[in-house]
């Protein structure tokens, strides 16, 4: 892998055309306008991002508006520890994006890959660990809107494995991405070696992430630490089972949730099987089942442009391998950066807006 | 009048002279026009795309004209079941909204104008261009499926909480819906980052020529709004797939909500469906008037106001629906605001025909009718915008006559002119002027019949989307079919038009108007690389210097 033994794209630029190198499409004058252009383009498409999202954001704001207290009881069901980790992930993967592109302007195609291969894994342990959440969520029956299922103490945990489904495609994904490094390696072709060594330890940080989730989520129910109290009820006293746990949390905010869920909520059509318990007004499919309709759309929208970023990094990754960036034609990387970028700071938003309620 | 009668003969003793290459000649196959990233031929790919997609909307509507021939009154003799009727409007709707009007513009004349227009080779991300046609191949498949799957009955505006509970494909059409929205998005994007990057030396801003400002604004509209659409649809998706809630007032969601999202992309989006066609009716007002435009900049300014005030009006389809009434005062008034930019537009189309040589050809002839039709078509949005008489006037067919005599008597119109205008550079044919002209008043008659009636009945009471109707009204609704019918002669006509010319029209020599902008200074068609230099840039609307050589049948411009 080194950079010495590849053609260089600059090289050829004087031989061959020397008004247009291969890397300038033949529609632009010149490097700079092709860069600006690129650019340009990237920047307007974050903008609509920002408007795509800009739907839930403006949804998250009218129901937490209308019930505050809904988002103050389900936002215990979010470990924020989980939360925290993969803010800090995130934040690493984008200062390893911008490395690359520095890299890339330099030439030095060994660290940038290097650093795009980084970018992926940190991307893939967010993943994972995303991957830990929504399975345990969807074991304690936490589904959105009119699938949520009322948080009854000592209701049985489920069993349906969801983590393993959650893991099946990355393993799919690993077991490839093997293959083609064994592939590589037979066929000694440098290339392909470049290629395949970060695809396998992106994929392998995936199941690294899974096991950070689950020793983080593990700590969280076995841990009796939390001194607060009130709205955060993840402390409890006996049961290792997280059914059990959660479960407790929903007669422990009901005293602060009764004064205001009656006025919130006294004109609201509930059914009858659920006004049983006032602390019920909270824990039913149109109150927190909303919140986690919210929660699974901000999330999930978000993870596809993660799954997004990956692909374009990988991309990326190839190109890198056929040497293809220099000073004078680094807008791919760039571009992919500020995307990154933007994704990353998605995620800012999406932390305290769901995790840090009080 | 200026048309062009003789066909430009070549020497008999120029062996190439039918070999020429041009953008259509450049290469064959069905892959090289599949594969292309010519921004030519993927604008003439949308033109055949978008006008299929019209054929089948306008026989949607016929149906339903059809249908209204007697008042239904009892369902088992009407022609249609209630059920299918509903069905029939809906995709006729949604058709001409999202699969014709949207793209029709910008991206079959948009796309084949603007690179030349501008003087580039190309758009800025040709590959990105090419997406968009795909994209929105597939966003007209998922249609085609809502429509052979059938039961589609929500409307073109899939309000909840009716399209929570319809049995009909509504996931399959609010998909295909954000499919069409990203073609939508990157087409905008490809515009905005073209003018704005690739603009040749000489090409300022204010020396552009409208129809580029226009298809710049539209493009910041498609750009900023159509996200917003794109999640309200995945919303609207997951609240059917996963019932998430957000719209559905059973799980304390709110339907109003809905409206709310919808119109914040689907207002703008009228201003996406007209500003194209207010651009090309400054390019054929000035070119067939020889003269140059009159208020060029404030017609350039009026473009990026009405794209950027567009944004604050769309409450006004929900006056009844519920709304604080400081909410709705306020959004009244902005409406009567937004209106302000067009006027000053139609003022200035008026003032550039002023004192200028018009010559009432097939494009010249579209455009006038352009600018009656639109004008009805906004100053009875005022009506609606005004509070009080909105309160009537909501959901009847006042509303209906107005939107078409906007998007039909507005869009259309122009961009059947800009087809009939651009026609000869496009194909290199001259077509059969006396047909077109037929096709045109044909046509405006016919709209006229159409939609008239409606206002009467609108503000009788009849309401929009009903299958039956009292008796009383059955004149006013037996006029409009005939009216109705009238019109799809008239479009035929045009399309006969148009057809006969690709077969026996003579070849279209450079500038068969007289125009000024960039686009008459190549061949017709142009060359695959539109300029083989860089073009000298000049005033768009400088008319001085352009004669007619009687010799080549074309203008030229004087050095
Ligand atoms: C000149 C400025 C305009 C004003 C003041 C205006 C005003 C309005 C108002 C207030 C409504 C709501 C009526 C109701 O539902 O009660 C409306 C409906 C509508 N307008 Fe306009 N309008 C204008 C121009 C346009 C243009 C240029 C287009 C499209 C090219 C357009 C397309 C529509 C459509 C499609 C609807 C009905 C949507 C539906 O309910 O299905 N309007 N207009
Ligand atoms: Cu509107």
């Amino acid at each position: 892998m080194t950079t010495a033994v590849a053609p260089s794209p600059t090289d050829h630029e004087h031989d061959a055309h020397h008004e247009h190198p291969a890397w300038l499409a033949h529609h632009f004058d010149d490097a700079e306008q092709q860069f600006d252009a690129g650019k340009l383009g990237m920047w307007i498409f974050l903008v609509t991002e920002v408007l795509f999202f800009s739907g839930m954001f403006c949804a998250y704001a009218l129901y937490r508006n209308r019930n505050p207290e809904v988002f103050e009881f389900c936002s215990t069901f979010l470990n924020e520890k989980l939360g925290a980790i993969n803010t800090g992930v995130l934040l690493f993967s984008s200062l390893t994006m911008a490395w690359a592109v520095r890299a890339s302007q330099l030439k030095q195609t060994k660290t940038l890959i290097g650093m795009l291969g980084a970018t992926l894994g940190c991307a893939a342990i967010f993943l994972g660990v995303k991957a830990v959440e929504y399975s345990h969520k969807w074991g304690l029956g936490l589904f959105p809107g009119k699938y949520y299922v009322s948080q009854v103490e000592g209701a049985p945990h489920s069993t349906v494995p969801y983590l393993w489904y959650l893991c099946i495609p990355a393993l799919i994904l690993l077991v490839a991405f093997v293959l083609y490094y064994v592939y590589a390696f037979v066929s000694a072709s440098k290339f392909h070696l470049r290629v395949a060594g970060p695809l396998v330890v992106a994929a392998s940080c995936f199941f690294g992430g899974v096991k950070l989730g689950q020793v983080l989520e593990a700590e969280e129910s076995h841990g009796d630490s939390h001194a607060s109290a009130g709205a955060d009820a993840h402390g409890h006293e006996h049961s290792d089972h997280a059914g059990h746990d959660h479960a407790k949390e929903v007669s422990a905010p009901s005293v602060n949730l009764l004064g205001e869920a009656e006025v919130v909520t006294h004109d609201v059509a509930v059914s009858p099987a659920e006004t049983n318990t006032p602390e019920s007004n909270v824990n039913q499919k149109g109150m927190a089942g909303l919140f986690f309709s919210i929660y699974y759309c901000m999330t999930g929208v978000h993870a596809f442009h993660i799954l997004g970023g990956m692909a374009v990094i990988t991309w990326l990754i190839v190109k890198s391998a056929r040497f293809e960036f220099h000073s004078k034609y680094y807008g791919p990387v760039d571009n992919v950066g500020l995307y990154w970028h933007l994704v990353d700071f998605i995620w800012i938003y999406l932390f305290p807006l769901l995790y840090l309620i009080t | 009048m200026s048309v062009v009668t003789n066909p430009v003969t070549m020497p008999a003793t120029h062996p190439e002279a039918g070999k020429e290459d041009n953008y259509l000649t450049h290469s064959s196959g069905f892959l090289s026009w599949a594969l292309t990233l010519d921004h030519k031929r993927i604008g003439m790919m949308y033109l055949v795309g978008v006008m299929s997609a019209f054929a089948l909307g306008g026989v949607l509507a016929l149906m339903i004209r059809l249908h209204l021939w007697t008042p239904n009154l009892e369902a088992n003799q009407a022609w249609l079941l209630n059920k299918t009727y509903n069905q029939v409007f809906t995709l006729h709707g949604a058709v001409m909204v999202f699969l014709f009007i949207i793209p029709s513009i910008p991206a079959a004349l948009g796309n084949f104008l603007l690179p030349i227009m501008l003087g580039t080779k190309d758009v800025a991300f040709p590959r990105l261009n090419l997406g968009s046609f795909y994209l929105w191949i597939a966003g007209a498949i998922f249609f085609l499926f809502s429509l052979f799957a059938t039961g589609l009955d929500t409307g073109w505006t899939f309000y909840t909480p009716y399209s929570i509970e319809s049995q009909g494909p509504v996931i399959a059409a609010t998909l295909g819906v954000f499919i069409l929205g990203f073609s939508s998005i990157f087409t905008g994007l490809n515009f905005i980052v073209t003018i704005n990057t690739m603009r040749p030396p000489g090409m300022t801003w204010f020396r552009m020529p409208l129809f580029l400002w226009a298809v710049y604004s539209t493009s910041i509209i498609q750009v900023l709004a159509t996200p917003v659409l794109g999640i309200t649809m995945l919303l609207l998706a997951a609240e059917k797939l996963l019932g998430i809630g957000i719209f559905d007032s059973r799980l304390n969601g709110d339907p109003i909500a809905f409206q709310h999202f919808f119109w914040f992309y689907s207002h703008p989006a009228v201003y996406i469906m007209i500003l194209p066609a207010m651009g090309i009716i400054s390019e054929l007002m000035s070119v067939h008037s020889h003269k140059g435009i009159f208020g060029y900049r404030m017609i350039a300014y009026s473009s990026v106001a009405i794209a950027l005030f567009g944004f604050l009006v769309w409450g006004h389809h929900m006056f009844t629906s519920g709304m604080a009434d400081v909410t709705t005062i306020v959004f009244s008034a902005l409406t009567f605001t937004v209106s302000i930019p067009s006027a000053i537009k139609v003022f200035n189309w008026i003032g550039t025909m002023y004192q200028g040589t018009v010559s009432l050809n097939t494009p010249m002839v579209y455009a006038l009718a352009f600018i009656f039709l639109f004008t009805i078509g906004g100053l009875t949005g005022l009506f609606l915008g005004a509070l009080s008489t909105d309160m009537h006037l909501h959901a009847t067919y006042f509303v209906i006559a107005h939107f078409h005599y906007v998007m039909m008597g507005g869009t259309l119109i122009a961009f059947l002119g800009g087809l009939f205008h651009w026609w000869p550079k496009m194909t290199g044919k001259m077509f059969n002027d006396f047909g077109g002209i037929l096709s045109a008043s044909i046509i405006f008659v016919g709209f006229n019949l159409t939609f008239l009636p409606q206002f009467v009945l609108g503000t009788r009471g009849m309401p929009r989307r009903y299958a039956s109707y009292k008796p009383e009204f059955q004149l006013l609704h037996q006029l409009s079919t005939i009216g109705a019918l009238m019109l799809g002669v008239g479009l035929l006509v045009a399309l006969l038009v148009l057809l006969h010319s690709l077969f026996y029209g003579s070849k279209a020599p450079k500038n068969p108007w007289g125009g000024a902008t960039l686009e008459w200074e190549c061949s017709s068609p142009p060359p695959h690389d539109n300029f083989s230099s860089a073009p000298t840039v000049g005033d768009p609307y400088d008319f001085s210097k352009i004669e007619f050589d009687p010799k080549t049948g074309s203008y030229f411009k004087k050095k």
